[in-house]
């Protein structure tokens, strides 16, 4: 590893936080679509959803939120990646006597801090409208850790696009089937009713596993296996992605 | 350093295509120490693909380059330790301000005091009034000149600078070429890539016409005119051109 990684990283973090923090607009977005969502689901659909758990709705849908965040906040990543590729930034920075990899590495954490932001708010917003949780410090810190290495998994996704992008819409574009995928889940309703090809997809895709694990863990019930399959999607999915943004990477640079 | 006395730049028979496009097909040329060389062509001659090989932003296909003693292939980490690139469009951050620019790529340059580096720049490039501001806010010369400085930090052996002056206007083109001329007067090696003839008659200790990626002649500019027939004596009026007349006409304004 380069000496200067650290901290090039870090000042790299620096000036790309400076961006979140000089437009907050790209964290309100990020924050208001789930957050809407969230007020439709529970307000209009949410009396007439029968989930059989015993819970109030907004404690049901609150995981599946989460994530709809997180996959509506990455778009955002493979934007600021393609603007500086696009703007010639990223190339004095590769030119420069830096650890090169840290202009990728700057992007990934200023993501993770952004969707993190981006959390917070929507689960005050879900406090506010009566969620409660019975969860432990361990249990949130678990919620926790589950958002970051999905963040992170997302993250790397997004680095793909940003990349490689021709355009800014096809950089952001690969979020939306992302943000559709937990509504093919448990996320909103119980997979019991769902037609069997969709059950079937809709029991064995990542996001099911990870919802029902931060749900187990908000309400204060044992995890089960969910957390283990949860946590080994979140990890598939940043190793696989991983590898195809550094290959995408070394493409650009040789 | 032992690396003094040779060229600051030596190419050799590089190569490089595209898939079927064959950009550079054999390049070979020195740049001395201390002086300016124009690398003189029209749009897709491979002027930005040679200047991106001896960046290291690229691989060649075949051939060889030194810059500042050491093999871009090889030593890249060096060679991004002699050289600052300005690319074909000013890479700055617009969100940033002009003083935060210049403190970001001192930093990433590992230098001790920043904040005076960036000072210093900002007053030399008469930015200081402006250091303040966006850089989204400023006008395409005061960019350029931001980026120019940029590229001044760390005072790097060599600067490459890819058509610097393309999109200015007659002013601040002059602004660029007096800048250029500054630091060629300071002992730094610049190349500079440019499609316009005057500016490389104005600024070039030597010009190589680059053409379909070969170079077709190499020489300082009184060799270059003895490819032709000798000089006629013709008796023309003297009249002012459109440049004098708009630059007189400004300089009064101001």
């Amino acid at each position: 590893m380069n000496k200067h990684f650290l901290g090039d990283t870090t000042v790299l973090l620096g000036r790309s936080l400076r961006h979140i923090t000089r437009s907050p607009d790209t964290i309100i977005t990020t924050a208001i679509m789930p957050i809407a969502m969230m007020l439709m689901f529970v307000y209009v659909f949410g009396g007439a959803i029968r989930t059989g758990s015993g819970t109030s709705y907004v404690n049901y849908m609150l995981p599946g939120i989460l994530l709809i965040t997180v996959a509506s906040g990455i778009a955002y990543t493979a934007y600021r990646l393609f603007m500086d590729m696009k703007g010639g930034i990223f190339e004095r920075f590769q030119s420069m006597p830096t650890a090169r990899s840290s202009v990728l590495w700057a992007h990934v954490l200023t993501s993770l801090v952004a969707n993190l932001v981006s959390l917070v708010v929507v689960t005050l917003v879900a406090l506010l409208m009566g969620f409660r949780s019975s969860a432990g410090v361990p249990a949130w810190l678990a919620v926790a850790g589950i958002l970051v290495l999905f963040t992170l998994a997302l993250t790397w996704i997004a680095v793909i696009p940003g990349l490689s992008a021709k355009t800014m819409e096809g950089a952001s574009a690969f979020s939306y089937p992302l943000i559709f995928l937990p509504f093919l889940s448990s996320a909103f309703v119980p997979t019991d009713t769902m037609p069997t090809i969709l059950r079937v997809f809709a029991e064995n895709q990542p996001v099911t596993s990870i919802v029902n694990a931060i749900r187990a863990l908000f309400a204060g019930r044992p995890v089960g296996d969910d957390i283990w399959i949860a946590l080994a999607w979140c990890a598939g999915i940043l190793a696989v992605a991983y590898a195809f943004a550094m290959t995408t990477y070394r493409r650009k640079i040789s | 350093m032992t690396t003094q006395q040779s060229p600051a730049i030596q190419v050799h028979g590089l190569e490089k295509s595209y898939k079927d496009l064959h950009v550079l097909r054999g390049v070979s040329f020195e740049v001395a120490r201390g002086s300016i060389f124009a690398l003189l062509g029209s749009n897709g001659a491979g002027k930005t693909t040679a200047v991106k090989i001896l960046s290291t932003l690229l691989k060649p296909d075949a051939g060889t380059a030194r810059v500042n003693g050491f093999d871009v292939a090889t030593q890249a980490a060096d060679v991004r330790e002699s050289i600052s690139l300005t690319g074909q469009f000013a890479a700055v951050d617009e969100i940033l301000s002009g003083r935060e620019n210049l403190v970001l790529v001192a930093r990433l340059r590992h230098l001790k005091d920043p904040g005076g580096v960036a000072d210093d720049l900002l007053r030399r490039f008469s930015l200081t009034e402006a250091g303040g501001r966006k850089v989204a806010t400023y006008s395409g010369g005061m960019r350029r000149r931001l980026d120019i400085a940029m590229s001044l930090i760390g005072d790097p052996p060599v600067i490459f600078l890819d058509e610097p002056t393309t999109g200015l206007d007659p002013q601040a083109r002059i602004e660029v070429w007096q800048a250029v001329k500054e630091l060629a007067a300071g002992g730094t090696t610049v190349l500079l890539t440019t499609q316009y003839l005057d500016e490389a008659e104005q600024l070039a200790d030597r010009i190589a016409i680059l053409h379909e990626g070969r170079i077709l002649v190499n020489g300082t500019l009184a060799e270059l005119k003895q490819l032709l027939p000798p000089a006629k004596v013709e008796y023309v009026e003297k009249q002012p051109t459109l440049e004098d007349v708009f630059l007189s006409l400004v300089a009064a304004k101001a």
